[in-house]
């Protein structure tokens, strides 16, 4: 703040309470939505929060609606196992792959190095069928390894530990050898502890990529077993005859939405610095 | 680049190395030049008869008149939710910037929504456009304007653009907050003291200090509305009416598992995998250049 | 002479219990796309089939939606584990067809199995779809619907209309539509499966093709024609009636089914397989009649096309396992289970018993609705332009007809530009077909 100006302030704080307040807005009538009943909901347009809301979240998390067979308890189970899969998952090769890179010379070093750039280049919107094709020859279809598997190969995990793993004094390493400790002994005793804010900023991230998955899942699953959240929730949408289930839609959203907001929000320093650095 | 320390082992960096080259070879390689190969085949779906054709499936895809609608909406998607997003997040941060009070507030609040899954942004946003129980086309039907996105083009456009905006705020604003506040004091403060307003001021040293940051998150935009916001058409309209939002993406995606048009859609391919070569060797130059700034 | 005798008992036994390991149950997998209620009618078929006999297991799988399966079966094929039935959409058929390789055809299906089955007894406008122009059955057809024209009795006594005389002809609909209109509602009618019902059955209900060679029946060259003036002029008067709310457009598929469940429009061209949901959704007794038609319209009204899915069978697999694909298929046929099928789904029956048997049980003079799907495509023996329609890379067609109608809908172009276009860009997708299958 470089002069003292009140109104300016105040200014600043009216855009920016107008600025939340917005962003907030879709989020609140969902909310809300999610309380009543749904003839409420569609006959009037409740601003204020109804009593609906036990029922309506029963229903959504043992019950499900309509035309999809599937629990809100079970997709998010799903989506779950599949977050979880894929972060740690990712963590856990990269820091393999990235170490290997790092700190030992080999005769593909560079070769590797290349294609793991490449994968930064080829979403899987680039290559859908040739990838859909692959998971359905190895008979992964409808299972949690295909969801899973085909997504931890990932460029910027290992370059985020690249470069972390760069700045790591030599005179640690050296300390190790003295002690007569191998690349093993390193690898567990130094490195690894001290890579442990980047992993939990990964984490985050990657959690948050795992649950919020849709593409993916909706290529290769079609039995109601392995539907993520936002499957079933897109699949509620889709009746046809009469009228959504919006109260239970809306139910299932905010349901959906809890996990990953929550871990953004608590974890925030580590999702902030996660995504600053592996954007580099 | 190159550590001086290192370790003798021959044998261990392959196993260490393994996985990933594995899942990468099997799971990215080996399905990019299927789909480069089988973008010059002319192939039934069920695989009984292949024929090499050349460049024909890609003359076709540039001769129809729906291809050449979806890149046309790809771009206009694109840069308006990059527009949009990048607007609305510079000026919170700007304002997040200069307060001291309830800072790290705000900053929360803004920023969570990037949590939110593509798919969930659109049902919340498809929830109050809804033609029948939707909030918003609610008061546009009472203010006179005749709501049907379902129908028209441009209003399912701007839906779908909302929808994917609201989500790229909170991103935006972390990177420009970051930005400014990596911007020394001292320029701003002599600017102050010679008089200058803080709009002056803005644009004149703010703003240009804060171009590499524009820039890369240009690009990260662009990217983002290119692939990331499958979720949002696919929840909501499908592509749409008369293909008012028929991305790229979602062309293929429809190509593929609707249409079952395996030349087509791996032409499309191909095409994308390009645009993304291009795009992302741009911000990779940029970066580099942006590390020795 | 006693240890032949245990001998020769060992050996019986031995036979004995390789035969009967020899007879373990066959299994045979089918691929449906219902989900819902469907699914679980679907379920106890085939648990009331494997219960009655113990030579055959029917495993049916849900696969999503009609895409999902057929994709889901394509990719199965692709790697060598192809179920034995699919089920696949009405607009599937011409790939499937085309597949030769990877299809058995019905009748080879069943002539090779050695079991009694007549084709006569199916209804012939049903199959026809299914069948190659020398009558010989490609697919098993399983749920066929036909669209009718659905209408709010209490709206039309409030409007002053007879309950009992639905609108014949669409200047009557146009007529009844304007009253109902004046007396309050919304909308004189909307519409689900635009395409479907305005422009394919359009054509059959007219006797005029929608493409040539008998509607692609009799060559992968056929054109499409459905941009004929009879066509023009039904498109636009659709596009014109917007305006005084005669009709009110509601979407694709059957989006625009809320519109007639809520009163909002009262009369609905739908499926007839929509009756069981609106009878759940409706608060307001409602009725069914045929299709309208122009009647300056030279062969209308002729006889409406079938929409929905049929069975078709994949190769890879063996005789025994067939045999046991052919009972089933007979089994699915019966009378007594099409009867229950199509009272439970209002899915057309597919035999003529089936049809006969539901009448005895006087189905019928309960539920009236129901007759008048049979009645309308049986009303007329089906000509070279009613037999149904075999177009390649007709789901990409669908997308085309419905962007296209949605633009001549809001006045972007008129009836016969947009008509002209889509011809002219499902032409183009024709030969493509075309081409990838000589």
């Amino acid at each position: 703040m470089v002069e003292h100006r009140p109104w300016l302030t105040a200014l600043t704080h009216a855009v920016l309470i107008v600025g939340c307040l917005v962003i907030a807005f879709p989020i609140y009538t969902t909310f809300v939505a999610s309380t009543h009943t749904l003839d409420k909901i569609a006959s009037s347009f409740p601003i204020f929060p109804g009593g609906q809301i036990i029922e309506n979240y029963r229903q959504a998390l043992t019950v499900g609606s309509g035309e999809v067979g599937a629990t809100v308890v079970r997709m998010m189970i799903n989506s779950a196992i599949m977050a979880f899969g894929i972060a740690l998952g990712k963590i856990f090769i990269s820091l393999l792959a990235a170490y290997a890179i790092v700190y030992f010379r080999f005769r593909f070093r560079m070769t590797c190095f290349w294609m793991i750039f490449i994968t930064l280049m080829l979403p899987v919107e680039v290559r859908i069928l040739p990838t859909y094709k692959v998971v359905s020859d190895l008979h992964m279809l409808n299972s949690y390894s295909g969801l899973i598997l085909p997504l931890i190969a990932s460029a910027t995990a290992t370059f985020l530990f690249r470069q972390f793993f760069m700045t790591i004094p030599d005179e640690l390493c050296e300390a190790v050898r003295i002690d007569g400790g191998g690349p093993i002994r390193f690898f567990f005793d130094i490195l690894l502890p001290m890579s442990r804010t980047s992993i939990a900023a990964l984490f985050v991230i990657l959690f948050i990529y795992g649950w919020n998955q849709y593409l993916w899942p909706l290529m290769i699953t079609n039995d109601e077993k392995y539907y993520t959240v936002f499957l079933g929730i897109k699949r509620m949408l889709d009746v046809g005859e009469g009228q959504a289930d919006w109260h239970i839609i809306m139910a299932s959203t905010m349901l959906a939405m809890i996990p990953p907001v929550f871990v953004v929000i608590f974890m925030q320093k580590q999702f902030v610095k996660g995504m600053t650095e592996t954007e580099k | 680049m190159e550590k001086r320390v290192i370790f003798k082992n021959k044998v261990l960096p392959y196993f260490l190395v393994a996985p990933q080259i594995a899942i990468t070879l099997v799971f990215f390689i080996w399905p990019a030049l299927m789909a480069i190969y089988q973008s010059v085949q002319q192939e039934d779906p069920f695989g009984l008869s292949t024929e090499f054709v050349g460049l024909e499936n890609f003359s076709y895809i540039f001769t129809d008149p729906i291809y050449l609608n979806s890149i046309k909406v790809t771009m206009v998607f694109s840069l308006s939710v990059a527009a949009i997003s990048m607007c609305t997040a510079l000026l919170l941060a700007v304002m997040a910037d200069r307060v001291i009070r309830g800072a790290t507030t705000y900053k929360t609040l803004i920023i969570w929504p990037y949590a939110v899954a593509a798919v969930a942004a659109a049902v919340l946003w498809y929830f109050l456009f809804n033609p029948t129980v939707g909030m918003i086309s609610f008061f546009l039907k009472k203010m006179g304007v005749d709501w049907n996105f379902a129908l028209k083009g441009g209003q399912a456009m701007l839906l779908v653009i909302l929808a994917s905006s609201w989500r790229q705020i909170a991103y935006n604003f972390l990177f420009f907050l970051a930005g400014l506040q990596a911007i020394p004091k001292p320029f701003i403060e002599a600017a102050a003291i010679d008089g200058a307003s803080p709009w002056k001021r803005f644009w004149t040293i703010v703003f240009p200090l804060l171009s590499p940051t524009v820039f890369f998150l240009l690009v990260m935009n662009l990217v983002y509305a290119f692939f990331e916001t499958f979720g949002v058409i696919h929840a909501i309209t499908e592509g749409g009416p008369n293909e008012a939002t028929n991305t790229m993406v979602f062309k293929i995606y429809h190509d593929v598992f609707e249409a079952v048009d395996l030349g087509g859609s791996a032409a499309q391919s191909v095409v994308l995998m390009v645009l993304v070569i291009a795009l992302t060797v741009i911000q990779f130059r940029y970066i580099e250049r942006k590390v020795h700034y | 002479m006693k240890r032949w005798g245990l001998i020769l008992l060992a050996i019986v036994m031995l036979f004995s219990f390789s035969a009967t390991s020899a007879q373990a149950v066959t299994e045979i997998n089918w691929w449906f796309a219902h989900g819902g209620r469907l699914g679980e009618k679907v379920q106890s078929i085939v648990s009331d089939f494997n219960s009655m006999q113990n030579k055959y297991k029917v495993v049916a799988t849900y696969k999503g939606n009609y895409s999902d399966t057929m994709m889901a079966g394509i990719a199965a094929f692709r790697s060598q584990t192809p179920p034995h039935i699919l089920q696949v959409f009405e607009v599937g058929t011409a790939s499937m067809m085309a597949a030769k390789g990877a299809i058995k055809p019905v009748y080879e299906v069943m002539a090779e199995a050695g079991l009694p089955w007549t084709p006569d007894a199916y209804l012939s406008t049903v199959t026809g779809y299914y069948t190659t122009s020398d009558g010989k059955m490609l697919s098993m057809p399983f749920n066929s619907s036909t669209p009718v024209l659905y209408y709010n009795v209490e709206a039309f006594k409030k409007a002053g209309l007879d309950p009992d005389k639905p609108p014949r002809t669409w200047s009557e609909v146009e007529a009844y539509a304007k009253k109902l209109v004046a007396a309050g509602y919304g909308g004189g009618f909307s519409t689900a499966w635009i395409s479907w019902i305005h422009l394919e059955n359009f054509s059959a209900w007219h006797n005029a093709p929608f493409g040539t060679k008998a509607n692609g029946f009799e060559g992968l060259d056929t054109e499409f024609v459905f941009n004929s003036p009879l066509h023009v002029k039904h498109v636009q008067n659709l596009a014109d009636w917007q305006k005084d709310k005669v009709f009110v457009y509601g979407g694709r598929r059957n989006k625009g089914n809320a519109k007639f469940s809520s009163g909002e429009v009262a009369m609905y061209t739908e499926s007839s397989a929509g009756y069981a949901g609106f009878k759940k959704t409706c608060k307001f007794p409602f009725k069914t009649s045929m299709l309208p038609y122009y009647k300056g319209a030279a062969g209308a009204p002729q006889n409406t096309i079938i929409g929905g899915a049929s069975l078709w069978v994949m190769e890879g697999h063996s005789d025994a396992e067939y045999k046991g694909v052919a009972t089933f298929f007979n089994y699915l046929s019966s009378p007594a289970v099409q009867a229950d099928w199509h009272q439970f789904t209002g899915y057309l029956p597919i035999t003529t018993d089936a049809y006969y048997l539901t009448k005895g049980q006087g189905v019928y003079d309960e539920k009236p609705g129901m007759e008048t799907a049979l009645k309308q495509m049986t009303l007329n023996k089906p000509t070279a332009n009613s037999r149904g329609l075999r177009f390649g890379n007709f789901v990409q067609m669908r997308a085309i007809m419905y962007d296209t109608l949605e633009a001549i809908f809001t006045g972007e172009v008129t009836a016969q530009e947009g008509l002209d276009d889509a011809a002219q860009k499902g032409n183009r997708l024709l030969r493509k077909f075309e081409k990838a299958n000589k």
